[in-house]
């Protein structure tokens, strides 16, 4: 089974976030794979442990995303792809462009994205992905099965849990609770440094960099208002309750 | 702009959900005076339609066929695509909700278009439209606009006003469907959540459990302040990963992000990723055992105690007080 998993490096969630000169700063900040795609990640070796097979990580990303594919390679990943390039100025229409220049040249029959990535958040770029390719899909999976060329899904539809079946080639996106991602061990560690790593340019892709301009453009920033310690509540608990509930109703005219 | 506008709406439980008002809204303010249309599609729709029309100034589509009485994507795509082909918006408004993060992308990619998901509010420049929407869940905002082609926007629930009645109701026009023989796509089942819980997204009062609710019956005290407050429950990632509820109530950076009017936090530490979740809710309560859990560092009301003995307490008074 020939599986891809795409990848994003993203800020470590306990990261703050820090404005400067109209940008958010990474000074100091740790990076991570994208929480999402770890799941993403897990169910692709879970997927080659039972059907045997290829999980090649991609990734759409500037030099230091090596970092994120290599952990991907160290939790059991057989190789890595990072198509980076400074020419890239791409939104979420042109990275999917992208990952469809380098994915439509490879045989393909699972490929595994995780829901959308916890910085930018925009939860399209495999979507799209899956529309460039003519391939179906399935977002927000908590379970997959897999016999020939049949997957059997469930998907979280804000609570509720709807039971597909697919056809391969399909592109998944996992939610939480799909899998528990596996720490790299450390003898995969070691070997994820032999294992093949390519790095493509849009010269390589036979991409033009105006053919993944961006289609939207960022005007701004802000941070939202800080919001300082309120009241403490004291007393018995039933004064406590009972304070509450006046204050909701008078003060903070909530209910 | 000339083009005109289409909006996407939806409908779950037989009605349409109240986030598709709030993107007609959206759309009529990103129009600019263009023609605002929009689309329903499921199954036994007219009466929905009819409700949708007394919102739209332009004319509400009606693909009204069995096959489509579930959302399934390529299904509704197909639905759609004729109307995208014939009208060409510029602009395609749909919730964040499921169904519209899914369906919009395939929309963008077969419109060529730009998209901005989760808009939490728009205003309007001199070249047009801004769209504000969370970045870091909830950490930073970002101000977006498109580059000069069309685009579609998904708007979260919650956060823009709905869409005031139009002068008069807009014309239902029923459009064809013909079903695909070889859809590559099939929903099987749908189990919907136990019925009569209000919708996480949606509510305008939100009850949230983390590790001090100790187990999934601990949930059981905040249930019964939810039934009495008709608010949603939700849960923090410590709850979620200790098996005390699904993920699905999960709110935080991993996880929903919500914007309700009150924010009730239940032996909850307030961890930063949670916060992210949070954070823009208008007023939050915390009920922990311990002092110093930097939660009461940013709620408007805290009470240090333990919940099992204040939450009943609470549900007896809000009774009383709203009966």
């Amino acid at each position: 089974m020939n599986i891809f998993c795409l990848l994003k490096q993203t800020f470590d969630t306990e990261e703050r976030i820090v404005i400067q000169d109209g940008q958010v700063s990474d000074d100091g900040v740790k990076y991570v794979i994208n929480p999402y795609d770890e799941y993403a990640v897990e169910e692709a070796l879970q997927l080659r442990e039972k059907h045997g097979g290829t999980v090649t990580v991609v990734s759409v990303g500037p030099a230091r995303a090596a970092e994120a594919l290599r952990s991907a390679l160290a939790m059991g990943a057989d190789e890595a792809v990072l198509i980076s390039d400074e020419r890239i100025q791409s939104d979420e229409a042109g990275i999917a462009s992208l990952l469809q220049a380098y994915i439509s040249k490879q045989p393909f029959d699972v490929i595994l994205g995780g829901n959308f990535s916890v910085d930018t958040g925009g939860g399209q770029v495999a979507v799209r992905l899956a529309a460039g390719l003519g391939i179906p899909h399935a977002a927000s999976i908590t379970s997959l099965d897999i016999d020939g060329t049949a997957a059997s899904v469930k998907r979280d539809a804000e609570g509720d849990t709807e039971s597909l079946e697919l056809t391969l080639p399909a592109l998944f996106t996992a939610q939480q609770g799909l899998n528990e991602p596996r720490y790299p061990s450390l003898p995969n560690i070691m070997k994820a440094k032999k294992k093949p790593f390519q790095t493509l340019s849009l010269d390589d892709l036979g991409v033009d960099a105006a053919a993944v301009a961006p289609l939207t453009k960022r005007l701004g920033l802000s941070l939202p208002p800080e919001r300082g310690a309120g009241q403490l509540i004291k007393g018995t608990p039933a004064e406590q309750a009972a304070r509450l509930v006046e204050l909701l109703r008078t003060e903070a005219k909530a209910i | 702009m000339s083009q005109s506008v289409l909006v996407i709406a939806e409908i779950r439980g037989g009605k349409l959900r109240q986030v598709s008002l709030e993107a007609v809204h959206a759309a009529n303010q990103s129009a600019g005076g263009a023609p605002v249309d929009a689309v329903i599609i499921g199954s036994g729709i007219i009466p929905v339609a009819s409700e949708l029309a007394a919102y739209v100034s332009g004319k509400v589509y009606a693909v009204d066929h069995p096959e489509l009485a579930s959302y399934n994507a390529p299904a509704y795509l197909a639905a759609v695509n004729g109307l995208l082909d014939e009208r060409k918006p510029g602009r395609v408004f749909l919730g964040h909700t499921a169904e519209g993060k899914d369906l919009a992308p395939l929309v963008a990619a077969h419109l060529g278009a730009g998209q901005i998901s989760d808009v939490i509010a728009v205003s309007d420049s001199a070249d047009g439209s801004v769209y504000t929407r969370p970045i870091y869940a909830g950490k930073a905002f970002e101000e977006k606009a498109f580059s000069g082609g069309s685009g579609v926007v998904t708007v979260r629930p919650n956060n823009l006003p709905p869409a005031a009645q139009a002068a008069s109701p807009a014309e239902v026009v029923d459009r064809d469907y013909a079903p695909a023989s070889d859809l590559r796509s099939i929903v099987k089942d749908v189990v919907r959540k136990a019925g009569g819980k209000v919708d996480l997204s949606e509510a305008k009062i939100v009850i949230s459990g983390g590790r001090g609710v100790k187990s999934s019956d601990g949930f059981k005290p905040l249930q019964e302040l939810a039934d009495v407050l008709g608010a949603a429950i939700g849960a923090s990632r410590g709850a979620c990963d200790a098996g005390y509820c699904d993920y699905a109530l999960q709110i935080g950076q991993t996880g929903k992000v919500v914007t309700p009017e009150v924010y009730i936090a239940c032996g909850i530490s307030g961890a930063i990723q949670h916060l992210a979740g949070m954070s823009q809710s208008r007023v939050i309560i915390a009920i922990n055992k311990d002092p110093e859990a930097p939660i009461f560092k940013f709620a408007d009301y805290g009470i240090v105690g333990d919940l099992f003995e204040v939450v009943p307490l609470l549900t007896e008074e809000f009774r009383k007080v709203l009966a």
